[in-house]
C-alpha cells in the first residue's frame, strides 16, 4: 500500500489536488473533505486514480498538440502526399504495457479497499459489542432503529464518532439508496434483501463540520427523490450513551397547556394511527407506516427539508404535497382548521427526550 | 422499369420513401427520423438545465420533472443516437464494401420501421395519461409502482423499436459477411466497417436480454405477473442485471461505430492510412468482446458483495486498454501527416480530449471502493456525457457533415459548420466539466431541484448556461441543414478530395445500383490505391451487364404498423373492453402481412445495361 506513497511524481501532484479539492463543497456534505475512515479511504483512492489520470491526461495533450499545430496542412502544401505509414510494432508495445502498469497501481488498492469496506463481521458475532442500526428507507423518509437499545428514530441518525456503525439497510416500498457524502459511499437499501455496511465517523472533523451530517437518498424512487434528505447527529461516545437513555426512558410528559391538550387530542384521533410518540415501539415494521415522532422537537429539520420552527411544521401540516409531492401523508388525515393547526403544531414541538 | 431520373410528385416521393428497400433511402429515412428525435431528446434536455438553473425552482413539477428526465435518456440513446448510428452504416457500409445493397433489403425497410413505430409510441404516452417517470434504467421495484401508463408505454415501445434494432443488427452481420467485393478480405475492410461488424455482432448478443427483462416487466405489469415482486417470490435485481447486461454492451454499440467514423476522418483529412490498421481492428474486436463482461459495475452499491465488485472492477479497468491503444493509433495517424481543418475533422480533433476526460473517468469509476461515492452523483451524469455527447455525438456530427455530400449531392456550408462546432464544443465542455464536482461535493443525480446552502448553486448555473450553447449550435446546424438543401451546389464524387475508401468513388449521391461494375478491391483504403496510380475510377470485377433489385414494399410499414395497434390495445387492455380486440386485430394486420410476405413470389427487377450506361455518363458528367 505504501509502495506508491514513494513515487514523488504521485506524491506532488496527489498533494496539489488535494489542496485543490479541498476547496470544494460544504464540509457537512462533500466527499472531497472527508470525515472518516470510509471517506478517507474512498478519497485516497479519489486522489491516487485522478493522479494517474492526469498523467494519462497530460502525456495525450502534450502529443496532441504537438500534432495538430505540426502538421497542419500548410499554404503551397496542397498537392504534398505524405508518407503512408503502418504503423510501429514498438509503439504499439509501449502504448499497451505502460497503462496496464497504470492500471495494476490502481487495481491493487481497489481491491484491497473493497475488501476491507466490506468487513461486517463485527455486526454478525453472536456477542456484539459494536453500535448496529437498521436503516429502513420509505418513500421520502427514514427509520432508523437500534435493535441493541430497542429504540427507534427517524430522520435524524443519532451515531457515535471515533468507532465503527454497523448498518443493516433495506426499503419498505420501492429501492433507495443510503448515503452520507462527507462520511462515506452509498449502499442501496433493496426490497429484496438487507444489505450491510459500516461508517465511521471522526469526532474532529465531526465537530468542525457543525455535528451535522447531510445525508441522502442516491436512487430515483419517485417525484421527491430530490427531497429525501436526512441528518446525521454524530456525537461523543459519552453524549450519546446519554441520549440513548434519555431514549430509553422517554415517557409522555402530560401539559398543564390546554392548547397543547388540545393539539394532543387531534393527534390521537388524527396520527397515532401511523405516528408513534415513544422511541420505544413494539409494532413489526408493517405496522411503522410513517417517522416516529419521539424527540421531535429535538430535531435538526422539519419533513427532513426544512428550518426546523413553528412555522414551516404548519405548513407542512397544512399541506404536505406542497412541500414533497408524491408523499404518503397527503389526504390520510382531515383538514384542519387554523386553530387545530395551532394546537397541534404546539402539541408536536413538546416532543422532546432532551 | 427503372426509376431512374425520373421527376416526381410530393405523393410518389413519400410513397417511394414508405416503401423503398433502398439502404441509400433507408439511411435518409432514418437520419430524420433520428434527428427529430435528437432534437425532442435536447429540448427534454434543456427543460431539466432550466429547472436545475436555480435552487428551489419551480419551473415545472417534480413529478413532471421525472418523466422529462426519463424520456431525454430513453429518447436519446434508443431514439437519437441508435438510428443516427444505422443512418451512418446504412449510407456508408455497402458502399464501403463494394456491395449494390445489403443482405436483406427488405428486412433493413422492416427494421427501419420497426424502430420508428416503437419511438412514436413511446413518445405518444405524453399525450395518453403520461411518460415513464422511472429513469431510463426503469429499476423494477420503482417503475412496477408508477401509477399512470408511462411504464407499458416504455416496455412496449421499446420492444417494438428493439426488434428493429435487433434486425438491422444481423442484417449488418450477413452484409459484413457475405456481400463483400471480390478482394475485399476482412483485414481490408476500412475501419467503420469492421467497428459496424462488431458492433452488429453486440446487437445481436446484447438486445436478446433486454427483450427478456422487457417481456418480464410487461408481465408483471399488463398481465398479473410476478417477477419482480419480493412478496411473491420475484427479485428486483434480476431487472438490474438483465438491464445492465443489455445496456453497458449498448454503450459500446453507439461508441464502436462512433470510433469507426472517427478512423475514417483521420486518415481522410491526415491524407494518411490509418496508423496501427490492425492494432486497431483487434482493440475493436476486444473492446466489444470486454464490453460484455463488466455490466455490474453499474451495480457496485447493490450488495454483490466485494468478490463480484473486485472482479468487475478489474474487468472493466482492462477496457481502458484497447481504449488507448485506439487513442494513440489516431494521434499517430496525425503525426506526419497534411492535416486539413474541414469540419468533419474539427469535431474529430475535439474528440480526442473530449472523450480521452471521459474514459478517465470511466477508470475512476472503475474503483470500485470509490465508486461508492460516484455511484448515482452527479460525476457519473458528468461521466456519460463526457463519453455519450464527446463521443457518440461528435461522431454522428462529424459523419453526417462528412457523408451530408455522399447522402444528398450537396456539400453542407463549411462555415455554418464550424459555427456549430465551436457553439456545440464550449457548450459541451461548459455544461458538463463542473458536473464532475457537483458529484464530488454530494450532489444525487435525477434530482428535480436542490435545497440552497449546500454549495451547488454556482455549478449548476454554469452547466445551464453551457446548455443553451449547444441549444444554440444546434439551431446553427438546422439553418445550414435548411441553406444547404436549397442553395447548395452539387459536387462529384470525390468532394473532400482525399477520399480513400470506396464510397468516393461512386456518384454523389450514389446512383441505385451503387456500383455499375462490382469494383476489384486491391487492399486496404481501395479507392486511395487506384487514384495513387492514377486511374480515375475503380477497377472492375465483372464485365458491365443488367443488374438485378429488389422491388420496393409496403409490408415492412404494414406489418410494424399491425404491432403499433396491437400494443395500444394490449397496453389498455385492464381500463378498456376494446383493448383486447384492437391488440388482436393489430396483430392480425402483422401476421397478415408477414403471410402475404411468405406467399408472394417478388422477383424483383433488372436495370439494363443500356440505362446504366446512359446514368454513368450523366453521373460522370455532374
Amino acid at each position: 500500500m505504501k509502495k506508491w506513497l514513494r513515487n514523488w511524481r504521485l506524491v506532488s501532484l496527489v498533494s496539489a489536488m488535494a489542496l485543490l479539492l479541498a476547496g470544494c463543497g460544504k464540509p457537512f456534505l462533500s466527499t472531497l473533505q472527508p470525515a472518516g475512515e470510509v471517506a478517507d479511504m474512498q478519497y485516497k483512492l479519489m486522489l491516487l486514480s485522478t493522479a494517474i489520470m492526469v498523467i494519462v491526461i497530460a502525456v495525450v495533450t502534450i502529443i496532441f498538440l504537438y500534432v495538430v499545430t505540426r502538421f497542419r496542412r500548410r499554404k503551397g502544401e496542397e498537392n504534398k502526399i505524405p508518407k503512408q505509414v503502418e504503423g510501429s510494432h514498438t509503439l504499439e508495445i509501449i502504448w499497451t504495457v505502460i497503462p496496464i502498469i497504470l492500471l495494476i497501481i490502481l487495481a491493487v488498492p481497489t481491491v484491497l479497499y473493497t475488501f476491507k469496506l466490506a468487513d461486517v463481521k463485527p455486526m454478525n458475532k453472536k456477542e456484539r459489542d459494536v453500535v448496529v442500526v437498521n436503516v429502513r428507507a420509505n418513500l421520502y423518509w427514514w427509520e432508523f432503529e437500534y435493535p441493541d437499545y430497542g429504540i427507534i428514530t427517524s430522520q435524524d441518525l443519532v451515531v457515535p464518532t471515533g468507532e465503527r456503525v454497523y448498518f443493516n439497510l433495506k426499503a419498505s416500498d420501492v429501492k433507495h439508496s443510503f448515503w452520507i457524502p462527507a462520511v462515506g459511499g452509498k449502499m442501496d437499501t433493496n426490497t429484496d434483501n438487507t444489505n450491510q455496511f459500516f461508517l465511521t465517523f471522526d469526532d474532529k472533523r465531526a465537530e468542525e463540520a457543525g455535528r451535522l451530517f447531510y445525508g441522502k437518498c442516491a436512487e430515483l424512487c419517485g417525484p421527491s427523490h430530490a427531497l429525501m434528505d436526512f441528518k446525521v447527529k454524530a456525537l461523543p461516545r459519552a453524549e450519546f450513551d446519554q441520549w440513548v437513555e434519555k431514549m430509553k426512558n422517554a415517557k409522555p410528559v402530560a401539559s398543564t397547556d390546554p392548547v397543547v391538550k388540545q393539539g394532543e387530542e387531534i393527534f390521537n384521533k388524527s396520527c397515532i394511527g401511523c405516528h408513534a410518540v415513544t422511541p420505544v415501539d413494539g409494532r413489526p415494521e408493517q405496522a411503522r407506516l410513517a417517522p416516529n415522532l419521539a424527540g421531535f422537537a429535538d430535531r435538526s429539520r422539519i419533513a427532513g427539508i426544512l428550518e426546523h420552527n413553528e412555522e414551516n411544521l404548519k405548513a407542512w401540516l397544512k399541506d404536505p404535497e406542497k412541500i414533497k409531492p408524491g408523499n404518503k401523508m397527503t389526504g390520510t388525515y382531515p383538514a384542519l382548521s387554523d386553530e387545530e393547526l395551532e394546537a397541534l403544531t404546539k402539541y408536536l414541538m413538546t416532543l422532546s427526550v432532551q | 422499369m427503372s426509376t431512374l431520373a425520373r421527376k416526381k410528385g410530393v405523393g410518389a416521393v413519400i410513397w417511394d420513401y414508405l416503401t423503398t428497400v433502398d439502404h441509400k433511402k433507408i439511411a435518409i429515412l432514418y437520419l430524420i427520423a433520428g434527428g427529430i428525435f435528437f432534437l425532442l431528446g435536447g429540448l427534454e434536455a434543456m427543460i431539466i438545465r432550466i429547472q436545475l438553473a436555480v435552487p428551489n425552482n419551480d419551473f415545472i413539477s417534480a413529478g413532471f420533472y421525472n418523466e422529462v428526465l426519463t424520456m431525454h435518456g430513453t429518447t436519446m440513446i434508443f431514439l437519437a443516437a441508435m438510428p443516427l448510428v444505422f443512418a451512418m452504416m446504412n449510407a456508408v457500409v455497402p458502399i464501403q464494401i463494394g456491395a449494390r445493397d445489403v443482405a436483406f433489403p427488405f428486412l433493413n425497410s422492416l427494421g427501419f420501421w420497426l424502430f420508428f413505430f416503437g419511438g412514436v409510441f413511446l413518445n405518444l404516452s405524453w399525450f395518453l395519461g403520461g411518460a415513464p417517470d422511472a429513469g431510463w434504467t426503469s429499476y423494477a421495484s420503482l417503475s412496477l409502482a408508477s401509477p399512470t401508463h408511462g411504464i407499458d408505454f416504455y416496455v412496449l415501445g421499446l420492444q417494438i423499436s428493439g426488434l428493429g434494432t435487433l434486425i438491422g443488427g444481423i442484417n449488418f452481420l450477413v452484409t459484413i459477411i457475405n456481400m463483400r467485393a471480390p478482394g475485399m478480405t476482412y483485414m481490408r475492410m476500412p475501419m467503420f466497417t469492421w467497428a459496424t461488424f462488431v458492433t452488429s455482432a453486440l446487437i445481436l448478443f446484447a438486445f436478446p436480454p433486454l427483450t427478456v427483462g422487457l417481456i418480464f416487466m410487461m408481465m408483471d405489469r399488463l398481465f398479473g405477473g410476478n417477477f419482480f415482486d419480493p412478496a411473491l417470490g420475484g427479485n428486483t435485481i434480476i431487472w438490474e442485471h438483465l438491464f445492465w447486461i443489455f445496456g453497458h454492451p449498448e454503450v459500446y454499440i453507439l461508441v464502436l461505430p462512433a470510433f469507426g467514423i472517427f478512423s475514417e476522418i483521420f486518415a481522410t483529412f491526415s491524407r494518411k492510412r490509418l496508423f496501427g490498421y490492425s492494432s486497431m481492428v483487434f482493440a475493436t474486436v476486444l473492446i466489444g468482446f470486454l464490453g460484455f463482461m463488466v455490466w455490474a459495475h453499474h451495480m457496485f452499491t447493490v450488495g454483490m458483495g466485494p468478490i463480484a465488485n473486485a472482479i468487475f472492477a478489474v474487468a472493466t479497468m482492462a477496457i481502458a486498454v484497447p481504449t488507448g491503444i485506439k487513442i494513440f493509433n489516431w494521434l499517430f495517424t496525425m503525426w506526419g501527416g497534411s492535416i486539413r481543418f474541414t469540419t468533419p475533422m474539427m469535431y474529430a480533433v475535439a474528440f480526442i480530449p473530449s472523450f480521452v476526460i471521459g474514459g478517465v473517468t470511466g477508470v475512476m469509476n472503475a474503483t470500485a471502493a470509490a465508486d461508492y461515492q460516484y455511484h448515482d452523483s452527479y460525476f457519473v451524469v458528468a461521466h456519460f456525457h463526457y463519453v455519450i455527447v464527446g463521443g457518440v455525438v461528435f461522431a454522428l456530427l462529424a459523419g453526417a457533415h462528412y457523408w451530408w455530400p455522399k447522402m444528398f449531392g450537396k456539400m453542407l456550408d463549411e462555415k455554418l459548420g464550424k459555427v456549430t462546432f465551436w457553439l456545440f464544443f464550449i457548450g459541451f465542455h461548459l455544461t458538463f466539466f463542473i458536473q464532475h464536482f457537483l458529484g464530488l461535493m454530494g450532489m444525487p443525480r435525477r434530482v428535480f431541484t436542490f435545497l440552497p446552502g449546500q454549495g451547488f448553486e454556482t455549478g449548476n448555473m454554469i452547466s445551464t448556461i453551457g446548455a443553451f450553447f449547444m441549444a444554440a449550435g444546434t439551431i446553427v446546424l438546422l439553418a445550414n441543414v435548411v441553406i444547404t438543401t436549397v442553395k447548395g451546389k452539387r459536387v462529384g464524387n470525390d468532394p473532400w478530395e482525399d477520399g480513400r475508401t470506396l464510397e468516393w468513388a461512386v456518384s454523389s449521391p450514389a446512383p441505385e445500383y451503387n456500383f455499375a461494375q462490382t469494383p476489384l478491391v486491391r487492399g486496404l483504403d481501395a479507392y486511395w490505391i487506384e487514384k495513387m496510380e492514377g486511374k480515375k475510377g475503380l477497377t472492375p470485377a465483372e464485365p458491365l451487364g443488367d443488374i438485378h433489385m429488389p422491388n420496393p414494399s409496403i409490408l415492412p410499414f404494414v406489418i410494424s404498423l399491425g404491432l403499433f395497434v396491437a400494443a395500444f390495445g394490449f397496453l389498455f387492455h385492464q381500463d378498456h373492453a376494446w383493448g383486447t380486440p384492437v391488440g388482436i386485430v393489430g396483430l392480425l394486420i402483422t401476421l397478415g402481412a408477414m403471410f402475404f410476405r411468405s406467399i408472394i413470389d417478388d422477383h424483383g427487377f433488372h436495370i439494363h445495361k443500356e440505362e446504366i450506361m446512359e446514368a454513368e455518363k450523366k453521373g460522370a458528367g455532374a
